[in-house]
């Protein structure tokens, strides 16, 4: 969610449970501007909260120009000192996929796991090291990847092939605005480029290079709601505590992610 | 400027069809000249008049168009925005010819909604506000705003004007049912639909009895009787040996699982619809599923194993399980009436408030040694009930066989389950993988003199607790969902059924073949003439 009117858009995802203290908003009104000044951030974003065994860590978003390649991550414990995150490397991000359990809180613990390894046919144990800090990286860049999205039109690919605001986005009208295929996910677009020429044909490339979520798999794995008529709210069945909402005919949209940074696999049964 | 050239009209120069200057004629040497620049501006504007096969719009009206937007609105930075600009101006065209077509939509679903909310506010009048002061018995509905503030501060909680609407939504069902006290337990979100759900219990001897559930049962045990006499009179049908598994009694209302009555609504200012109690084999069966609540109560719940119940039962009883975990009190509040007698084997089921409970500090109730916290609803037993039920006691209705009596050599009578006490402090809990089953801290990390102390559930995240001095209270916001790190895997099914034993009477054996006959049949003959002349010999003998 947007840094600078936070105490305001608060309110849109609270209805999942999701808030912040009022100790906590003063913090990041304080913290975040410094933040964006310090790192020449066209724009800062409160990102959300992972909830630890002892201790929370609060994420927040810098962006430099393009709003999908020049993202960059940082953790606090207290809203009011913010450090970098570490770069995901893929060593990281296959241990991270393996390593299961809580995060304690503590950024410097050490997850230490036994997998089942199969070397040249012969299968053996291998203990697997992970550091809090960076499996909490790359459980970040996860979420981003699976939870993260917009309406379609809020962001726009201006002439350079920078990924923008759109300023003359006016909001999805109501109809629109409570299906699926108007929301779209905010990666570098995988299905995108498998999709036939003809499919493509009918997209505006400035608006449609994302994808869209109606694509997800499992089906279902969002829950789409319209709260109390006027905003709708969208809830990932696969992160479960990430929430986004956009409010029809306005500008306003976000998300915003709180929870225990688990990926929920058990899906398939639940749905 | 010539007299015979037009004037040109600077801002419009676009807007308007102006020519340009257009030199006097007499100078032949420029004529031509101008003449050509002129035929190629003609060209190029003729050009540009021309309508689109697609569209009938001609970029000559539209860029006049366009400009003439640009000019009068001036945006910043139009230059980076200009084909947005373009689009939207065409679009615009394209709706001002259509106004007059639409018909006037229906009322959307916000004016719907805020319609239905506004059924909320309802303003006290003067006599209802004396009436109250004077009143003894305080209103059932406790204070949730300040309660909502508290648990905005742990972090865990709806916004203030949510609260808002729960507290009118609360009031008003105490007002029509009644109701001793009514606490707010918390939301379960769902896929197309959230629940708000309130906790209540009845006063004494108003609650409303379920006479629909008796009037079926007594229906089914009736039938049952009548289809035996029909059985009889017909060929003798093998009887199945088949006993279903001894039906456990559910608990009665006001104890156990059932002790408190749940009220449920999908938004504020929706009617409340009340959950039937629990039995225990809804408690067991949900234990081994995991599903989505969708928001409908009467949707079916499809699982394996199979859900005796839909939506209706699944959430009550995931209540159940949820509120005999997580609902907890600081140390002392509760005690036990100490007037009461103790039953012999029965666990202490009575608790009441202790009117000398001085209040603990926050401090002392972050203690990681949690002992400060006790459970205050009793604990479900894996049977399903919070009391040990003996299902092998005898019951008239449920044994219908007369082999029964027979069969006095029952397998073992099952030990009976035993789980923790009430009260028992949460420290005695189980750790799950290695992590502790409760996280606490203080709400504050800057102001920790007004914090309150939050404990988290970890075994079912959205669980929270708050208190501080004399104050606390529960509340659950989530998917209502127990966690666990390793996957779901629901139960196996049951092994396959064996074959009949094999024995001599079903084992297959080989036809005889015709010598084997013959040599039987000769063997036959053989031993009836022998007879036959026995016989013959006899018969002469008595003659």
């Amino acid at each position: 969610m947007d840094g600078e009117d936070l105490h305001l858009t608060e309110s849109y995802v609270s209805s999942s449970g999701l808030c912040l203290s009022p100790e906590q908003k003063t913090a990041l009104q304080t913290s975040l501007p410094i933040l964006r000044s310090q790192n020449k951030f066209t724009q800062v974003y409160f990102w959300g909260k992972i909830m630890g065994v002892k201790d929370d860590y609060f994420i927040a978003q810098g962006v430099i120009r393009d709003q999908l390649s020049g993202r960059k991550n940082f953790y606090s414990l207290d809203c009011a000192s913010w450090n970098l995150m570490p770069q995901v490397t893929d060593d990281i991000r296959a241990k991270s996929l393996k390593v299961k359990g809580r995060f304690s809180g503590d950024p410097s613990y050490e997850f230490e796991q036994i997998d089942q390894v199969e070397t040249n046919g012969i299968p053996s144990e291998e203990t697997i090291v992970l550091r809090e800090e960076d499996r909490l990286a790359a459980v970040i860049e996860g979420i981003i990847q699976d939870g993260a999205i917009a309406p379609r039109g809020a962001f726009t690919k201006n002439a350079k092939g920078v990924v923008v605001n759109n300023v003359n986005f006016q909001g999805l009208p109501p109809l629109d605005a409570v299906k699926l295929g108007s929301y779209l996910h905010l990666r570098e677009a995988v299905n995108l480029p498998q999709k036939s020429l003809m499919e493509r044909e009918k997209l505006e490339p400035a608006i449609d290079f994302l994808d869209p979520i109606e694509e997800d798999i499992p089906k279902g794995s969002w829950a789409l709601q319209e709260e109390r008529g006027h905003q709708v709210t969208l809830r990932s069945l696969y992160w479960p505590g990430l929430t986004a909402y956009h409010i029809p005919n306005t500008a306003k949209f976000g998300y915003c992610y709180f929870g225990l940074g688990e990926k929920n696999n058990d899906i398939p049964f639940m749905l | 400027m010539n007299g015979t050239a037009e004037p040109d009209v600077v801002p419009e120069a676009a807007a308007d069809a102006g020519s340009p200057v257009v030199p006097a004629v007499g100078d032949n040497a420029t004529n031509g000249l101008v003449n050509v620049s002129e035929q190629k501006y003609q060209d190029a504007k003729a050009f540009m008049l021309q309508s689109s096969t697609q569209s009938g719009l001609n970029l000559y009206d539209h860029l006049a168009e366009l400009l003439s937007n640009i000019l009068s609105k001036r945006p910043g930075n139009i230059v980076d925005y200009f084909e947005e600009l373009s689009k939207n101006v065409k679009k615009e065209r394209a709706k001002a010819s259509e106004d007059y077509i639409y018909d006037r939509p229906e009322k959307p679903n916000e004016i719907a909604n805020a319609e239905l909310e506004t059924t909320l506010f309802k303003a006290t009048d003067e006599e209802m506000d004396v009436a109250m002061d004077d009143d003894d018995a305080q209103s059932p509905v406790p204070n949730i705003i300040e309660l909502g503030s508290h648990f905005q501060s742990a972090g865990m909680s709806i916004s203030t004007e949510e609260t808002y609407r729960i507290y009118f939504a609360l009031k008003t069902l105490a007002d029509t049912h009644p109701l001793q006290t009514v606490r707010f337990w918390g939301k379960i979100l769902g896929l197309e639909k959230n629940y708000v759900i309130a906790e209540v219990e009845y006063r004494e001897g108003e609650e409303e009895e379920d006479d629909e559930e008796q009037g079926d049962e007594d229906k089914e045990e009736d039938e049952n009787p009548e289809d035996a006499d029909d059985e009889g009179e017909e060929d003798e049908l093998p009887k199945s040996t088949y006993k279903p598994p001894p039906v456990i009694l559910k608990e009665e209302k006001g104890s156990g699982a059932n002790r408190k009555s749940y009220f449920v609504c999908n938004e504020p200012g929706k009617e409340w619809v009340k959950l039937p109690p629990v039995t225990p084999e809804q408690i067991a069966s949900a234990r081994l599923i995991k599903k989505y609540f969708t928001g409908r109560l009467d949707a079916l719940v499809v699982s394996y194993p199979p859900f005796p119940g839909n939506e209706t039962n699944y959430l009550r009883a995931q209540i159940a399980r949820i509120s005999a975990g997580t609902q907890i009190s600081p140390l002392g509040f509760y005690q036990f009436d100490e007037e009461e007698e103790e039953e012999e084997g029965e666990a202490r089921e009575n608790f009441i408030e202790n009117p000398e409970f001085e209040g603990v500090s926050a401090r002392e109730l972050c203690d990681s040694s949690l002992g400060n916290w006790v459970h205050h609803v009793q604990h479900i037993l894996p049977q399903g009930r919070c009391s040990w039920f003996n299902p092998s006691q005898k019951g008239d209705e449920e044994f219908e066989d007369e082999e029964d009596e027979d069969e006095k050599e029952e397998p073992d009578e099952p030990e009976p389950e035993v789980g923790p006490p009430l009260l028992t402090p949460i420290s005695e809990d189980a750790e799950i993988n290695g992590v502790p089953p409760w996280s606490v801290k203080l709400s504050h990390k800057f102001a920790r003199e007004i914090a309150v102390a939050v404990v988290r559930s970890n075994l079912w995240p959205g669980a929270v607790a708050v208190a501080k001095d004399k104050m606390f209270e529960n509340l659950y916001i989530g998917w209502g969902h127990k966690y666990s790190s390793e996957n779901y895997s629901p139960p196996p099914p049951p092994p396959v059924m064996t074959e009949h034993a094999s024995g001599p009477d079903i084992t297959e054996v080989d036809d005889p073949t015709v010598e084997e006959e013959a040599a039987l049949r000769a063997a036959q003959q053989e031993a009836l003439e022998e007879e036959g002349g026995e016989e013959m010999e006899e018969e002469e003998e008595d003659d």
